[in-house]
């Protein structure tokens, strides 16, 4: 591996802005997070960064590494070309606040607009049942660490800005996460369609390819999503059905 | 207060992980305004990175178990120095807890007919560990989140606070900067609940995210309050420690319970060949044993990988010294063998362990599947926080509350996996409910005015010094080397008279940090005001070191290094002079109820 | 130390602008490569109406052929009435189900939205057009049709094991009899159907009717083991779709080219 290494870092804030070349040195396994903060402490310190754990489990340090969407403490130095210098750029779906920080805050604010979990009553003991299979369906959606990764590649998001009427993937899988929970006794079918826009949708699945937990986005949550959405409200069949068995919302 | 942007609450939550989160949600559900500010983004809080589960005594998996076998394991655990207490109510309340959490939309693992699966972990004597796969922090947090947001909770997030404000002897608010703009804001509140967490940022190889800068403890203890046990710091046996940009990334001790085996360069189960007295009864003294209980077997007694882990990380380290240590100073850690036992070996340890499998993959380029991790003790946990009572949480100082790790006592010496997240939810309950009592009888009380200017002042010193004086990085990294060689795992009285020197050195170059740029957004300021915080927490715990001339828990000193009954008897306390020098002081431990002790006994 | 402001976003990039450094065009241009290829292939096969059987094989893009005149017709010759002016092929009858069922598949629909629309042209690279309305209303909300068009081909598929079927019983052109036997021809038959099994029964909306419709698919044994079934089929759902599309095409082919006499089947059995 090269000793050192160029990374080209996007420096600016509300008033403006642009690329700045820093040259480092780098070492085996780093990371370009490592790169970042070395940046920091030796060359810039008020560079901004957002990060907390790293190692991959709190989602904070969002980027856009050579326009790729990544988690820099996931990105390790010897998955990239150090030949040419390595741009690091905020994720641009979302306003800047500086640097390499972007303000998230709209992602909490959709999450609030979708229903919460509502239990269904317990056993007789006070407790749930569930089958592990079961589980396994909405765990896989709950592995998801909030890094609005999935958010920033969205074109609908990124390229449309399509905030008012589009709650992201990231909300999808929450709501699959919820929908799919044995245990909820909730309905947020109409709502998906209605009001997080499942429809906008057009399965490119750029959401699933970056995706650091590796969550089946598009297929495992979006897609049943949108069968879910036909049943209730397009397909004329289930319709038919559910009026026959006198239930349910037609 | 003019000039500051001023928010106004019945309860102000400092911290949004485990705990905070659980205090916000109790104190709202009681009709308190609850303002709960974080220092990072909400739901990132350093409660995501445990892995191995909530401990409580569902007797799930295992019908033997419940609160008194967990009351008498979290007693052994911390080697009797816990505040008996809150090991009492930790113990009886954490099942409650736990199935609140599944009320809430938590998605545990299941057992075979259905109900919430529990595995097994050091010092537990049965499976207790409710989790899911190795993401159990995360799962936690996540859920208390979905809920808190739909309570009316006002969250402010990334904001720091670095001073409370007092008026009378009682807390009436802080005052604090947002991270993103810099501006400062002044809280007003009738109780203040702290869930800061930890100081694990203090050594060089830790787990800890950077938030871990001690600042509840600083905060309690600025403001007056008394710090205990300090000395209890926490070091995970099993970190990594290849490649170096990766060192100290907790590996959990899942691994270890799913049968993930110690070894030393030359291939010796070497934890077997130091089996403390007082476990040895529960403790396997064969492999095949060892690997039954990893199994289920309810006959068979658990490995000895699995013993606390004060214990396990000295372990490691006499074999790193004895020169029986990986090429990069720690030892292994194989799981991979179990396939000769598994015929489904690879997809099982996938499965269960998808984290690890994905970390090491990721990050050190290792198929943990296929061939052992490198591991080595990390700096984990801290024992020792703000002293509290047991019952309502609250501080020496009236209306000033803590939660979680910032606040002293349930773990002892010594903290058992999975305690730590039962305490956050027992605790921050509990927290929240009396902190929410306290405010409903009172007035919000004066902010003073002329301590807020002072604080935004001496805030604001490190930009008028400049890029001219020091950066705070460089004395950051030079107390996390201190305390990590002369305080850590193995510490002797002439090594922490140094420490102190050098944190004395220390703090007069803190003072003279400076950082250039300006206020939004600017990680080296925040550095330089978060020094303070980690200054204070570690003179806390090297004078609280020095103090206790005995081995015990968390806390390993070779130049005394058996344990002294005599020792037993009491907590170190800490508590700030009015000139600003620490004093220090032997608190005996009260007589515990008969009824506990028979517990104890029962179950030795 | 600067005043407070709004937080602003970055622009968005124009058409084709992205930091990518990889070559991110040649997906989409092999997409489209290969959907205007077999496009343009298969609209000209199934206008021909001619050259689409061969002994004992028909020609999956005419199968079942309803009216038509080779033997393999259901129901007799195209009606006398049929207007002059409209082109009759039997293939135009039974085409647009599989056509439609490909058009509206989750993983087509993807990739041809990406490779023909560019919306986006690839993951975080610039769009064309600011406009946008997705799949949430008209014309592509009837992409949801995709269920019906489902079971259609369903049969269309059953109909094609038939086919297989019948590629197994071969007549001496001289003495009339029928005997057991397998050609190259029939190899290439049952091959596509397989893939085309493998592509329809990994299908979103079967998944979704198998058992993603409910919370607790494990309530039911048997719904449980086709929801996993189907599930792994998904998994590869575009690996399927791309080798079942070449096999249907070759197949057309391999009849169209036999019977023209330019290749020559070879009898195995």
């Amino acid at each position: 591996m090269a000793e050192s290494a160029t990374f080209r870092i996007w420096r600016g804030d509300t008033a403006g802005g642009g690329f700045q070349d820093y040259t480092t040195s780098v070492s085996e396994g780093m990371v370009v997070l490592d790169a970042v903060h070395q940046i920091q402490a030796q060359q810039a310190g008020d560079l901004a960064v957002r990060w907390n754990c790293k190692a991959g489990k709190c989602g904070s340090c969002s980027a856009e590494v050579n326009g790729n969407p990544r988690l820099m403490c996931m990105t390790r130095l010897n998955q990239l070309d150090l030949s040419a210098p390595v741009t690091v750029e905020p994720m641009r779906a979302f306003p800047l606040v500086r640097d390499l920080v972007t303000d998230v805050s709209w992602n909490y604010r959709a999450k609030q607009g979708i229903r919460p979990f509502r239990a269904r009553p317990a056993g007789a003991d006070g407790t749930w049942r569930m089958a592990q299979v079961d589980a396994e369906r909405v765990q896989e959606f709950r592995k998801c660490i909030e890094c609005f990764l999935c958010q920033d590649v969205c074109h609908v998001l990124r390229d449309h800005r399509m905030f008012d009427d589009f709650a992201g993937p990231r909300h999808m899988v929450y709501a699959a996460a919820l929908e799919m929970n044995p245990l909820d006794a909730d309905d947020r079918v109409r709502d998906l369609r209605a009001r997080h826009g499942i429809g906008y949708c057009n399965i490119t699945k750029c959401c699933t390819k970056v995706c650091p937990e590796g969550i089946t986005i598009t297929d495992n949550a979006i897609i049943p999503l949108k069968e879910r959405v036909v049943d209730r409200l397009y397909d004329p069949v289930t319709r038919l059905l559910r009026l026959l068995r006198g239930g349910g919302d037609v | 207060m003019p000039g500051y942007d001023t928010s106004e609450h019945d309860v102000l939550v400092i911290g949004a992980g485990g705990a905070g989160l659980r205090a916000a949600i109790e104190a709202s559900a009681r009709g308190a305004r609850v303002g709960l500010v974080c220092k990072s983004l909400l739901g990132k809080a350093h409660t995501v990175m445990a892995e191995g589960g909530i401990a409580a005594a569902l007797a799930n998996v295992d019908d033997r178990d419940n609160w008194q076998v967990h009351f008498a394991d979290t007693m052994r655990g911390g080697q009797y120095v816990n505040n008996w207490r809150m090991a009492e109510l930790h113990a009886k309340e954490a099942p409650d807890r736990v199935r609140e959490l599944e009320r809430w939309g938590a998605v545990f693992d299941r057992t075979d007919d259905g109900r919430i699966l529990q595995r097994n972990f050091g010092g537990h004597r049965y499976p207790r560990l409710a989790h899911v796969g190795d993401r159990t922090g995360l799962e936690m947090i996540r859920t208390l989140q979905d809920h808190g947001i739909h309570q009316g909770i006002d969250v402010h997030m990334e904001c720091t606070i670095v001073r409370l404000l007092k008026d009378g002897g009682r807390v009436t608010g802080a005052f604090g900067y947002e991270r993103e703009r810099g501006r400062f804001r002044v809280f007003r509140a009738k109780a203040i609940v702290l869930a800061t967490g930890g100081i694990g940022r203090a050594f060089r190889i830790t787990s800890n995210s950077w938030e871990y800068t001690g600042d509840g403890h600083t905060l309690a203890y600025d403001a007056g309050a008394e710090l205990m046990d300090m000395e209890f710091v926490q070091f995970h046996p099993t970190g990594m420690v290849w490649p170096p940009s990766v060192r100290g990334i907790l590996v959990t001790e899942g691994v270890r319970g799913e049968g993930g085996v110690l070894l030393n360069s030359e291939g010796r189960r070497f934890m077997f060949d130091d089996i403390p007295e007082n476990y040895r009864s529960q403790t396997a003294d064969n492999a095949e044993e060892g690997w039954r209980y990893t199994q289920g077997d309810r006959s068979a007694r658990r490995p000895p990988e699995l013993l606390t882990r004060d214990h396990v990380s000295r372990c490691i380290m006499r074999e790193v010294r004895a020169g029986r240590g990986s090429p990069h100073g720690g030892v292994y850690l194989d799981i991979s063998w179990i396939k000769s036992r598994l015929p489904s070996g690879a997809e099982h340890i996938r499965k269960k362990l998808p984290s690890m499998y994905h970390q090491f993959k990721q990050l050190a380029d290792l198929d943990i599947t296929d061939a052992p991790m490198e591991v080595g003790p990390t700096t984990h946990y801290v024992m020792g926080g703000v002293r509290v009572d047991g019952d309502t949480q609250m501080s020496s100082v009236p209306g000033l509350f803590a939660a979680g790790e910032c606040a002293a006592g349930i773990n002892g010496a010594n903290r058992l996996g999975g305690n730590s997240l039962s305490d956050l939810l027992v605790f921050g309950k509990r927290a929240g409910e009396h902190a929410a009592d306290y405010a409903a009888g009172r007035q919000l009380g004066e902010v003073p005015a002329p301590e807020v200017e002072e604080s935004a002042r001496r805030a604001l010193e490190p930009f008028e010094r400049g890029t001219g004086g020091e950066g705070p990085y460089q004395v950051q990294y030079a107390l996390q080397d201190a305390m990590q060689d002369l305080v850590g795992i193995v510490r002797n009285e002439p090594e922490m008279r140094r420490a102190l020197d050098v944190l004395a050195d220390l703090r007069a170059r803190a003072a003279q940090v400076g950082v250039g740029g300006h206020r939004e957004y600017n990680p080296a300021w925040h550095a330089a005001l978060d020094l303070h915080n980690l200054l204070t927490v570690s003179e806390a715990v090297t004078r609280s070191a020095i103090e206790r001339q005995e081995s015990r828990g968390g806390h390993f000193r070779d130049d005394f290094p058996e344990k002294d009954p005599a020792c037993a008897t009491f907590n170190l306390v800490v508590r700030r002079n009015d000139d600003g020098s620490m004093q220090m002081s032997r608190v005996p431990i009260p007589r515990m109820p008969d009824e506990l002790r028979r517990v104890i006994e029962d179950m030795k | 130390m600067s005043a407070t402001t709004a937080p602003v976003r970055l622009p968005v990039r124009r058409f084709g602008e992205t930091a990518r450094s990889d070559r991110w065009w040649i997906q989409p241009l092999v997409v489209v490569l290969a959907l205007t290829t077999f496009l343009v292939y298969s609209g000209w096969a199934a206008l021909q109406g001619d050259h689409y059987t061969f002994g004992p094989y028909l020609s999956p893009f005419y199968s079942p052929e309803l009216l038509g005149t080779s033997p393999h017709n259901w129901f007799g010759p195209p009606p006398a009435s049929w207007p002059s002016w409209l082109p009759f092929s039997p293939a135009l009858l039974i085409l647009p189900i599989p056509a439609l069922f490909r058009l509206t598949c989750y993983y087509y629909r993807g990739a041809y939205y990406k490779a023909f629309w560019a919306d986006p042209p690839s993951c975080a690279v610039g769009e064309p057009r600011s406009r946008y309305r997705g799949e949430n209303s008209f014309p592509l909300v009837l992409q949801n049709i995709h269920r019906y068009v489902l079971f259609l081909s369903l049969a269309v598929l059953a109909v094609l094991f038939l086919d297989v079927w019948h590629a197994l019983w071969f007549t001496d052109p001289v003495t009339g009899a029928v005997s057991f036997g397998v050609g190259v021809g029939t190899i290439v038959l049952a091959a596509n159907c397989v893939l085309l099994s493998g592509y329809l029964l990994g299908c979103h909306s079967l998944r979704h009717v198998v058992g993603g419709c409910v919370d607790q698919v494990s309530r039911a044994p048997l719904g449980h083991r086709a929801y996993a079934c189907v599930s792994c089929l998904n998994r590869r759902h575009m690996l399927w779709a791309w080798c079942s599309l070449f096999t249907v095409g070759f197949s057309d082919l391999y009849v169209r080219m036999c019977s023209m006499g330019v290749w020559q089947d070879f009898r195995i059995l």
